[in-house]
């Protein structure tokens, strides 16, 4: 087995990317987008006049307000200012390593959360990509709409650029580049200056339609068999809802593969860590732990509101009741703030991409008795804020237990219903609708993407309310606020900067790996530090770095092979007393199935005949216009024609053992032998 | 090792569907039913799981397919009155819905019974408290041996069938189920699986069903012909399945001839039932599932709660009311109000339970029923027989045991002549030995078993050569010639067994030669 891992991600947005090579096959984890690279985009100017002025007068090292708390004590290079953001069609800054691979050598490939999947269009698009790709359903769906919505934020920029631009970008030329102030430009080129080839203009809607139907998605715990050799399956990880860690099995060798966790989630389903338990090997590749230590130091300079709880070093039990309780402060804590503003008369802005954090704040809200006194409305838009929020309530199966328990008692999942029915919660699918001039009412608090300020309908709501002193934006920490901001200052608007939890804590490592019990763990070599001096009996530790090729060594030197009982009574003996051997020569059909070897008695295999009736009904119902040929019995069986005239024409020609379907439209013959294949397939 | 089928329930018959199966020592309860017609025997007899009553010893688990009373119904008796503490496993949907089928059935609880054998609304809240709920296709560990898996069975919300394997043996119960989707569930899905044994539902063994879509206009056709002429429809049905699916068959009709006469759910009953089946559209069919965003089928909008003034309110109207066989209940003080008129019309499910007057309608056109000694109803309104079911057609079920080929098939859920004729069937057309147990009798089968060896790493890779070899099969038509290429790989290999004690290896026989030369 050998491990690549291509990025290390960042936070809960940019999760990382491996590469895994296990028998024969190539298996890639995940495939994000760094969304944060968007920063060095201006938004759209709303009021351009205006606009101009600040350009030019307030870089933010002039700023002099004392109300916002992010830039407070903050230096940033002089030349930087909003002025110096990239004008045009925002593009998409892919991994770059990604890139130095051949799709058509990957097989596989496994999305275990949406933001892991905002990349894969980029890779199914491409004609040689073959790949199998899994992802829990609830990560499809909800990946899904996550791309149409960026798509349809992208939709702004177009008109107003028009769409010439998204051709060939200007600032990508090196004269545009060596331009720019040194921070943009290493975000654009990265540290080592590499990266420019990795940033691509946004994908259509087509594309991500194709990607969607490329996925084949999961439940929790369902097992797939690719190739006949492995075996996946997905469980819960506890991050968001329908985010999930893998289980890879082949026959030599099972691997458990961790991505960022959150031990006892809400509403997202928890860590469901005894399905992986006694594994040979647990591959970590949860890296928040790491950001959440870069986020520590940089806590000095940013007097963020809230204050972390000092991390205690509760190592037993596995799962405390701190971490969930303090998660719940946190969001305690943001609900009395906003609250505040409003009573001041401000509005509230929520720019948080993260499913599961904007349903627990929206499940506070409706609790808070404050906030139902002040009768200020919630405004939820996004061009698929309807479907996000309607397919919550339909999804019990993906939840947490406190949740299924509102299903099991009758009660609608989420609060959310019931501020929709009351009219306190109002869906929009942007801020151009007629609809939202009729029910406009401030203060308000506002949902809205995206977190990166810099598309989407929050960039509105920021130009509107920057300079009122009332009103609140609360922001995800992890992002580089001064950067996020820049275009949007003087900013009078109060800050709330907070983390949410987004994977184990580092301090937790070790206690895990204990529970779990692998023969061998694969941690990242950052990690070291904090697990290396743990007492690892009987496990053994391989550190990985990024962007380096790993070779693990294996564990079992043979596969299991079954022989079948009745095989094995067959067989004649020879002793070979000297050693106290037996021996035989083995008869019989290996068959590789479902990642197990087994030895069987050879029998015919069960020919199953394609039916006309059904076959031509399977092709008229996917849209195709076929003539059938006349029917010929000869001793083995029937065979027909099926002639197709449209989309393109094609030729199916059924015997009783072979069907051969001809046709010049690669595309036609792989939709067709999809409809042969469902009829054989299913009852 | 072996497998062990003992049905306690449903064995010749339809009620109290109850099989224990032990699968190489591992002993699983598929559903625990109680019969509605039956009030001298209402359970399945546990006392055969143990003698002494420890079922908790004697039983790894208890599954639960569907919510339908004849599957569930006995189980809060078994876990709070009986004392079983070891794992339960149903659906999401089936644990939503099944109280509330409990404790609508706790009010017209056969009257016969003895008070040993009832159990509390309260039971039935504990009993649901130790439920583990699954989702399809989950493939859940019990414990060390033993996998359970559900796989979508259509019939009701909810309804699975259920895989369950230890070791190489394996069992698929299949519950209820149905093999065509109708219009609020899709049909029942499984993967190829190797079976030992596959235990199914045979109720319409002998039936072969024709269109649905000329039964569904039918009843509309009755339907809108009776409120047209200001009658009133009475269907009986129960809160949960049946009414949802004919409340949408209704809803698009209404909507496309625009009609406007009311349609009445009675009780609360049916109104949270919609409200639950809201929250689980994600196991109704394709259809409904897509349409969801814009309009939920069950957010039902020409329906209304029925007051009981409107008994005898003028005007046509449509109304739902259980109990579904019209024994007792709201339905049957409706229909005591409205079987009088010619003008109306009740419609009348596919089966109904001996003894039920629902089930006196059906046979024949009667003019008067004895409701008791005292009461006799005029018999006048017009009567529809439902003619879908949300059972598989005989069709179906051979067309699944053929998509399976397990070793070994038995009948359940079913009367014992369709038995008969169906395992007849079975054996000949498909050539799967078939058995259909009366109650309390046990059929044993033998279990696949494999014989675990080590295979060398030299022995697998030579598998793995390809071993091409080409056939030219002369077709007749001339310009295309087809080449057909066969790949049978072939690998030498040994069986090697040393000192009795240690696992067998598989190598190939060059290592062997290798070994024999130094």
């Amino acid at each position: 087995m050998k491990l690549t891992c291509l990025s290390k991600g960042q936070g809960y947005y940019f999760p990382p990317c491996h590469i895994i090579e296990i028998s024969g096959f190539r298996i890639l984890v995940d495939c994000p987008l760094d969304l944060s690279a968007l920063l060095i985009f201006a938004p759209i100017p709303v009021y351009s006049d205006r606009r101009l002025e600040y350009a030019f007068d307030c870089s933010c090292h002039v700023s002099v307000d004392t109300d916002c708390a992010v830039h407070k004590k903050q230096k940033v290079e002089n030349s930087l200012d909003a002025s110096s953001l990239i004008h045009g069609v925002p593009w998409y800054k892919t991994v770059s390593s990604l890139h130095l691979w051949d799709v058509s050598f990957i097989d596989v490939v496994l999305i275990s959360s949406p933001m892991g999947m905002l990349g894969l269009p980029f890779l199914t698009r491409n004609k040689n990509f073959v790949a199998k790709v899994y992802a829990t359903e609830a990560t499809t769906r909800i990946g899904q709409l996550m791309m149409e919505d960026l798509i349809s934020m992208q939709k702004e920029f177009r008109q107003f650029y028009g769409s010439e631009d998204s051709g060939c970008a200007k600032w990508k030329k090196w004269e545009e580049l060596v331009k720019l102030p040194p921070s943009l430009q290493e975000i654009i080129l990265g540290k080592d200056g590499t990266e420019l080839g990795c940033w691509l203009s946004l994908y259509s809607a087509a594309d991500v339609k194709d990607c969607i139907q490329k996925v084949h998605s999961l439940k929790y715990a369902e097992e797939t068999c690719f190739g006949g050799v492995l075996i996946f399956k997905a469980f819960s990880s506890g991050l968001d809802i329908g985010t999930s860690n893998w289980e890879i099995k082949s026959p030599k060798k099972d691997i458990v593969f961790i991505s960022s966790s959150v031990l006892d989630a809400a509403p997202a389903m928890s860590f469901n860590y005894h399905a992986l338990q006694d594994h040979d090997l647990v591959l970590f590749s949860d890296f928040s732990s790491l950001d959440c230590m870069e986020d520590v130091e940089v806590e000095t300079s940013h007097s963020a509101p809230i204050n972390e709880i000092a991390e205690v070093a509760a190592i037993q039990p596995l799962i405390d009741s701190d971490e969930s309780s303090e998660e719940e402060q946190k969001l305690g804590f943001i609900c009395s703030y906003a609250v505040d503003s409003l009573k001041a008369g401000g509005s509230v802005l929520i720019p948080i991409g993260r499913i599961g954090v904007v349903l627990q704040l929206l499940e506070q809200i409706s609790v808070s008795q404050e906030f139902l006194n002040l009768k200020v409305p919630v405004f939820f838009i996004s061009s698929v804020a309807e479907e996000l929020l309607s397919y919550t309530t339909i999804i019990p199966e993906w939840l947490c237990v406190q949740t299924q328990k509102k299903l099991f008692a009758g009660k609608p999942l989420f609060a959310h219903v019931d501020l929709m029915r009351e009219k306190r919660l109002h869906l929009l699918s942007s801020i151009c609708t007629t609809d939202l001039m009729k029910i406009w009412q401030e203060p308000c608090i506002v949902f809205a993407p995206h977190w990166s300020l810099r598309v989407g309908p929050a960039v509105h709501f920021l130009q509107r309310w920057h300079g009122n002193e009332n009103a609140l934006l609360v922001l995800e920490r992890g992002l580089d606020a001064d950067l996020a901001l820049l275009p949007f200052k003087p900013m009078a608007m109060k800050v709330l900067q907070c983390s949410f939890l987004s994977g184990i804590r580092s301090s937790k490592v070790a206690p895990l790996m204990e529970k779990l019990q692998p023969k061998c763990v694969l941690l990242p070599e950052n990690l070291k530090t904090f697990v290396g001096n743990s007492n690892t009996k009987s496990m053994s530790v391989i550190y990985y770095f990024e962007s380096i090729m790993l070779r693990v060594p294996s564990l079992k030197r043979s596969a299991e092979l079954k022989i079948s009982a009745d095989l094995v009574s067959r067989y004649q003996w020879i002793s070979l007393k000297e050693e106290d051997i037996n021996i035989t020569r083995l008869k019989g059909e290996l068959s590789v199935e479902h990642g197990k070897y087994r030895l069987l008695t050879g029998k015919e295999s069960k020919g199953t005949c394609v039916d006309l009736e059904r076959l031509s009904i399977a092709l008229e119902n996917m849209g195709f216009k076929i003539t059938v040929e006349q029917e010929v019995s000869c001793r083995s069986g029937i065979s027909f024609d099926i002639h197709v005239h449209e989309p393109s024409k094609g030729l199916i020609k059924v015997g009783p053992n072979i069907t051969t379907i001809s046709t010049s439209d690669k595309d036609l013959s792989s939709r067709i032998h999809k409809a042969v294949d469902t009829i054989l397939c299913d009852i | 090792m072996g497998i062990d089928c003992l049905v306690l329930g449903a064995g010749q018959e339809v009620g109290k569907s109850c099989a224990v199966v032990n699968i190489n020592g591992k002993r699983i309860m598929f559903d625990c039913g109680m019969h509605m017609g039956d009030p001298k025997h209402p359970y399945p007899d546990f006392s055969r799981i143990s003698k002494t009553g420890d079922f908790d010893g004697a039983l790894t688990c208890i599954i639960i397919t569907h919510f339908h009373l004849d599957h569930v119904a006995a189980l809060p008796y078994f876990t709070e009155v009986c004392g079983f503490r070891g794992p339960i496993y149903m659906t999401h949907p089936t644990k939503a819905l099944a109280p509330l089928m409990l404790k609508d059935n706790l009010k017209h609880m056969i009257n016969g019974m003895g008070d040993k054998e009832k159990f509390t609304s309260d039971d039935i809240d504990s009993c649901m408290e130790k439920v583990i709920a699954v989702d399809l296709k989950q493939t859940i560990r019990v414990d060390e041996d033993l996998e359970i898996r559900a796989y979508y069975a259509g019939h009701v919300i909810g309804a699975a069938m259920f895989y369950a394997r230890v070791g190489d043996a394996s069992v698929l119960y299949t519950g209820d189920y149905n093999m065509t989707p109708d219009r609020h569930l899709g049909a029942a899905q499984i993967d190829r699986l190797p079976l030992d044994l596959v235990i199914t539902e045979s109720t319409y063994g002998t039936t072969i069903r024709d269109s649905r879509f000329a039964h569904e206009s039918e009843f509309l056709k009755a339907v809108h012909t009776c409120v047209a002429d200001g009658g009133k429809v009475l269907i009986p049905t129960f809160a949960l399945g049946r009414a949802q699916e004919i409340c949408i068959l209704l809803e698009d009709y209404w909507e496309r001839r625009n009609l406007k006469v009311p349609i009445y759910f009675s009780g609360g009953l049916t109104i949270q039932a919609n409200m639950y089946s809201k929250m689980l559209i994600s196991w109704t069919s394709q259809k409904v599932k897509e349409a969801y965003t814009n309009h939920n089928a069950f957010d039902f909008k020409h329906v209304r709660t029925f007051d009981r003034s409107l008994i005898h309110a003028p005007g046509p109207c449509v109304l739902f009311a259980t109990p579904g066989w019209l024994n007792t209940g709201f339905s049957l003080e409706v229909f005591k109000q409205w079987a009088t008129s010619e003008m109306n019309l009740v419609t009348l499910p596919g089966q109904c339970i001996a003894g039920t007057i629902g089930q006196k309608l059906m046979s024949g056109k009667p003019k008067k029923i004895d409701l008791d000694p005292e009461t006799q109803i005029d018999v006048r309104c017009q009567i529809h027989k439902l003619a879908f079911s949300p059972h598989t057609d005989s069709k179906g079920i051979m067309d699944l045991m053929k998509f399976l080929s397990p070793k070994h098939v038995i009948l359940v859920h079913g009367e014992k002549p369709k038995m008969v004729k169906l395992k007849g069937r079975i054996e000949s057309e498909l050539g799967i030995p078939c058995y259909h147990p009366a109650n309390n009798e046990t059929v044993s089968i033998p279990s696949t078993h494999y014989v675990r060896a080590d295979a060398s790493a030299s022995f697998i890779n030579t598998t793995l050569c390809p071993n091409f070899s080409f056939k030219n099969s002369a077709s007749e038509d001339k310009c295309t010639s087809e080449l057909q290429i066969c790949d049978v790989r072939v690998s030498e290999g040994l069986l090697v067994m040393q000192n009795n004690n240690q696992k067998p290896n598989v190598i190939h026989q060059d290592d062997w030669s290798g070994k024999t030369d130094t």
